[in-house]
């Protein structure tokens, strides 16, 4: 579906466009995400492309005070913190995300095992914009 | 896993390290040299540094915390060791645990007979979120750190999971920094040498000082869930369940076996080394633990040919309060999910049946990070020679473990040593 190398840069290309993108491996069948160009259990097979459902479960979150300079950037801080969480998609692999739709006021109401849906985040102007991953969870 | 054993014995005959802390105007090479000294001086029968064939030194990132690169080179000259080949390891906040096994090797090799290990750090010239910055970058800057990731988020993220996994209580990490605090008040080389209860009466007196009401907490889990007394850094890691920012550094002398009781009368033995690597926190099998910090006490178990129930004391990792749970069940000292009971209960304190963090910890001690490693190595040292002062452990204990992490488990080397 894309002859593009399954590298960082491709896999928040697709992201801009509101696609969540990871890698097949079509020998054993293995979704990756982020995306891996080498199947570790089938080094010589070439990977594909897939488009995931977006679909998944929170496996583990914080609600972050103190923020890295990106973040700060972004207009968070102690006053404004924000969720970031490791979720489980339907396809199998985990992979970290901004997590939105949770009360970071309560952190203790978060609750691991919730349901959430993909969501993309844009950042920066111009040359810079880009685009991140998030998810929200749905009630 | 194949069993793996040294080529030949090692032992450890010197060791010492900088006080760690805050120390403006100090540069790793300045803490590197003290460390060098004391760790001279602990050389029982003498040393002539001039023996040592080369150096091993763990740092994490200079370059960013200092401007300074290419690092070993410079230490070897300022303790006057040049033109012995010098060797920077950079494993994370695991460089000079990786360091230590590095220099073990050369040594179990054949190739050198004495060797030098150091770690240093020096991490307080940096404001707090370029600090946070440079640690994240141990982490994957492309898919976790522009998730918004940072160090604590990531442990934080860890805690949840457990708590979740195991009902395990807030509390029980609070429990884990009370009894750091409490061990790193007897350490004269601890960056905080306060008990919590300390503190409090720090922060009244302050408060009075400064013409305000003084604050009052019923007791130390009171102040410790106190969100103004211990902000919350990424929930639920408060302030007291984070390692601090921190400067530093650690020297271990290293000599083959057959050398070691030429050096010293009390000889710390390498028994055990095992290292092991892993990729991003999101990607691994489980979230309630460190897959690495398992393989790698499986390797040095093995290779010790012991099991945990031996171990009489561990420095384990305690960047974070919940990184010390996850330590105490990654090294079969409790079952999965127990972790969290045994430090509520005491267990882990000097006084209970499992001592963890005798020394205070990165906790209390402070965490430079690339020099953590090789200063865990001092309080087994110690300890297992009878040196630990107010801390030390009663019933000579003859086993200690080291445990040392790099990133949230990306690496992590564990060293076992014996008193013979």
């Amino acid at each position: 579906m894309s002859e593009q190398a399954f590298t960082g840069t491709a896999f928040y290309g697709f992201l801009k466009e509101h696609q969540l993108m990871g890698s097949r491996c079509p020998q054993c069948g293995a979704i990756y995400a982020p995306p891996r160009p080498l199947c570790p259990a089938c080094p010589e097979a070439e990977m594909e492309w897939v488009e995931l459902s977006g679909a998944g479960k929170l496996a583990s979150y914080s609600v972050i005070a103190i923020a890295p300079t990106a973040m700060l950037e972004a207009g968070y801080d102690r006053k404004n913190p924000y969720c970031s969480g490791v979720v489980a998609l339907a396809e199998g692999p985990r992979i970290s995300a901004q997590i939105l739709g949770v009360d970071v006021a309560h952190p203790q109401s978060i609750q691991i095992g919730a349901s959430v849906k993909v969501a993309f985040i844009e950042r920066g102007e111009g040359e810079a914009q880009k685009t991140f991953l998030a998810f929200e969870v749905v009630s | 896993m194949q069993q793996r054993k040294l080529g030949r014995g090692v032992a450890v005959v010197g060791a010492g390290m900088s006080k760690f802390g805050a120390f403006p105007g100090l540069a790793t090479r300045d803490l590197f040299v003290d460390a060098f000294r004391e760790m001279l001086a602990s050389v029982d029968k003498g040393f002539d540094a001039q023996d040592i064939e080369a150096l091993y030194i763990g740092n994490f990132s200079s370059d960013l915390f200092e401007g300074q690169a290419h690092v070993a080179p410079i230490m070897a000259d300022w303790v006057g060791l040049t033109p012995r080949p010098a060797t920077r390891i950079e494993d994370a906040c695991a460089s000079s645990g990786v360091a230590l096994r590095e220099g073990i090797i050369a040594i179990a090799s054949g190739l050198y007979d004495i060797v030098l290990v150091g770690g240093i750090e020096k991490m307080t010239d940096l404001p707090t979120a370029r600090v946070t910055d440079t640690l994240a970058t141990a982490a994957d800057v492309t898919y976790e750190v522009a998730a918004g990731f940072t160090f604590p988020g990531l442990y934080a993220s860890m805690a949840t999971a457990y708590m979740a996994a195991y009902d395990a209580p807030v509390d029980a990490f609070l429990k884990v920094g009370l009894k750091n605090h409490e061990n790193g008040a007897l350490n004269p080389k601890a960056q905080f040498g306060q008990r919590i209860a300390d503190i409090m009466e720090i922060r009244k007196a302050s408060a009075i000082k400064k013409g305000r009401p003084a604050p009052t907490w019923a007791d130390e889990m009171a102040f410790l869930t106190d969100e103004r007394a211990n902000p919350t850094i990424a929930w639920p890691m408060r302030l007291y369940d984070c390692s601090p920012i921190s400067d530093g550094a650690a020297a271990l002398l290293l000599v083959s076996e057959e050398l070691a009781t030429r050096f010293s009368a009390a000889p710390l033995y390498v028994v055990g080394t095992g290292q092991a690597s892993d990729g991003a926190t999101h990607d691994r099998p489980i979230l309630t633990g460190i897959p690495a910090a398992q393989r790698a006490a499986q390797m040095a178990y093995a290779m010790a040919g012991i099991t945990p129930a031996d171990i009489d004391l561990a420095e384990v990792h305690d960047c974070f309060t919940i990184a010390e749970i996850m330590a105490s069940e990654d090294l079969g000292f409790f079952a999965p999910g127990e972790g969290w009971r045994a430090a509520v209960e005491g267990r882990t304190a000097r006084a209970g049946d499992r001592p963890i963090n005798c020394s205070g910890g990165l906790k209390s001690k402070g965490h430079p990070v690339g020099a953590s490693g090789a200063g865990q190595v001092l309080e087994i040292w110690k300890q297992l020679r009878g040196e630990a002062g107010a801390r030390q452990l009663p019933g000579e204990p003859r086993f200690g473990l080291t445990h040392n992490v790099g990133g949230t488990g990306q690496t992590c080397a564990v060293h076992i040593f014996e008193r013979r």
